[in-house]
């Protein structure tokens, strides 16, 4: 590969890394969103299980 | 009251609140004449006139930082801005007033730098001052409103210098371009540019930045 | 939006990325003849240009969702010209280091001020990265979205006059001007190729702001329903 070739793969391949990157940022985020939603889930059942107690 | 002499009433208070406590002015012309002597050892010895030129232009953007931090950051004013918000005045009155507030400290800062600069470095020359009068306009009126949005915020003299950077480089340009060049017109019209846009732009938008 | 309708923008957006850049990257390497006077080198361009260009779009729209939002104060806008600016930051990066590999390319050299393109990113980018210090200082509410807008609008005034300033920055002390020798016209099949890229980047650009937008909003409705249960 010359030097130019290998340039513009450098380049064209920063662009997939970064996108690749921005991928895996965001698989992260879901999950601590799905982690959230879990617990908000449990306390909401809790406090209905709850109210059922006192009812 | 009306628009203007709201404007003035602001300005006034502005002054006459400096001529009583005088701490803002001194300490800018202090250092902007420090700067100019650290620039001197920082500059070889047959630095171009472009070299000591844009350091003069350097000085005096971080001398005008210097202003605007006290004029909007200090707790005091940050408390006045409030009040001033909810009194019955235009709210770009408030900017006005502290534009012109700004501009007469750093005028008064220029006096000073520019005569020095003259004794240290190079003669002055009409284009310069042409240029620094002009600039002192931008970075007034884009300097309140990004003091205003600092203050609003946590380590406001961190974020100040941070916003205020990236939008006065031009100013930089328009200054040591009409200085340093044989075509000081070409600049000076760019520097009328910008500050044309980002007076009106300033002007506009302070109303938003200080309301909910 | 209901949540569906958004989901199927988002697939169509992804897809129509993943087709166009896929599409776009093959002619890009193969297809496209070599430029005569840059050689092969020339090809970064396809990437580089519609990468700045799509930052630049995320900018303008960043600014158009500010004045909504200053125009009609719905909260909604805040969250949308955040997002918008975000992708313009991660675009302009992008456009800053694809640049800087072309610089060296061609050039020698990884940064090279005589680039009218690359020092008005460079530019833009220090300014929209103050705008997310400025957005960390503040607390939340309706004044840091004020201030968030009014601060992007300025980032649009900002772009042409950056680009004048560098220009008459040029005069100044004589540097030599880089620009890359892209013919004032191209050809066919250097444009089929660009257009593939262009619109292949702003539909990657359009993917990535949906989905962060869908997640900024489902973070909000998170914190009022973990406020309204404790």
């Amino acid at each position: 590969m010359s030097t130019a070739e290998k340039y513009v793969t450098a380049a064209y391949l920063v662009v997939l890394a970064v996108v690749l990157l921005y991928v895996v940022l965001y698989a992260f985020k879901l999950g601590r969103l799905e982690r959230e939603v879990a617990e908000l889930a449990e306390l909401a059942r809790r406090r209905e299980a709850e109210r059922k107690q006192a009812a | 009251m009306t628009f203007l002499g709201d404007v003035l009433a602001l300005a006034r208070k502005d002054l006459l609140l400096e001529l009583r406590s005088r701490d803002t002015v001194p300490a800018m012309l202090l250092f902007v004449v420090s700067t100019l002597v650290v620039f001197h050892f920082a500059l070889p010895s047959d630095a171009s006139a472009t070299a000591e030129t844009g350091l003069l232009w350097v000085a005096l953007l971080f001398t005008a930082l210097l202003g605007l931090v006290r004029a909007f950051v200090a707790e005091r004013e940050e408390r006045v801005l409030d009040g001033l918000v909810l009194a019955p005045c235009d709210r770009s009155a408030i900017w006005l007033g502290k534009v012109i507030g700004v501009m007469v400290f750093l005028m008064a800062a220029e006096v000073v730098a520019l005569p020095a600069y003259a004794l240290f470095f190079r003669p002055v020359g009409w284009e310069l001052v042409a240029a620094v009068a002009l600039a002192d306009v931008g970075l007034a009126a884009v300097g309140t409103l990004l003091g205003a949005m600092a203050a609003a915020g946590r380590a406001r003299e961190l974020l100040l210098p941070l916003l205020f950077l990236p939008l006065v480089i031009p100013i930089v340009v328009g200054g040591v371009g009409a200085s340093a060049t044989g075509d000081p017109g070409r600049y000076l019209a760019f520097l009328g540019l910008y500050d044309a846009v980002f007076a009106i732009l300033s002007w506009a938008s302070f109303e938003y930045v200080v309301t909910e | 939006m209901s949540t569906s309708l958004r989901n199927n923008q988002n697939v169509v957006l992804a897809a129509a990325a993943g087709c166009l850049l896929l599409a776009g990257t093959a002619l890009a390497f193969y297809w496209v003849p070599n430029a005569p006077i840059e050689g092969f080198r020339q090809r970064i361009f396809y990437f580089h240009v519609p990468i700045a260009l799509t930052a630049y779009a995320c900018f303008g729209w960043a600014a158009w969702k500010a004045l909504r939002l200053l125009w009609t104060r719905e909260r909604r806008y805040d969250l949308e010209s955040y997002t918008a600016v975000h992708m313009g930051v991660i675009f302009g990066i992008l456009t800053l280091v694809t640049g800087s590999i072309w610089a060296r390319t061609s050039w020698g050299h990884w940064w090279v001020w005589g680039s009218r393109q690359l020092v008005l990113f460079l530019v833009l980018f220090l300014f929209y990265a103050a705008y997310f210090m400025l957005r960390y200082s503040v607390e939340p509410g309706p004044r840091r979205a004020n201030m968030s807008a009014v601060y992007a609008l300025f980032g649009v005034a900002l772009i042409p006059i950056s680009f004048l300033a560098i220009r008459l920055a040029e005069d100044l002390v004589h540097p030599v001007v880089f620009t890359h020798d892209v013919q004032s016209k191209l050809t066919g099949s250097q444009l089929l190729t660009f257009v593939v890229c262009l619109v292949g980047m702003l539909s990657l650009a359009g993917s990535f702001y949906v989905n962060e937008l869908t997640g900024k909003r489902l973070d909000a409705r998170l914190r009022e329903l973990q406020e309204a249960l404790q």
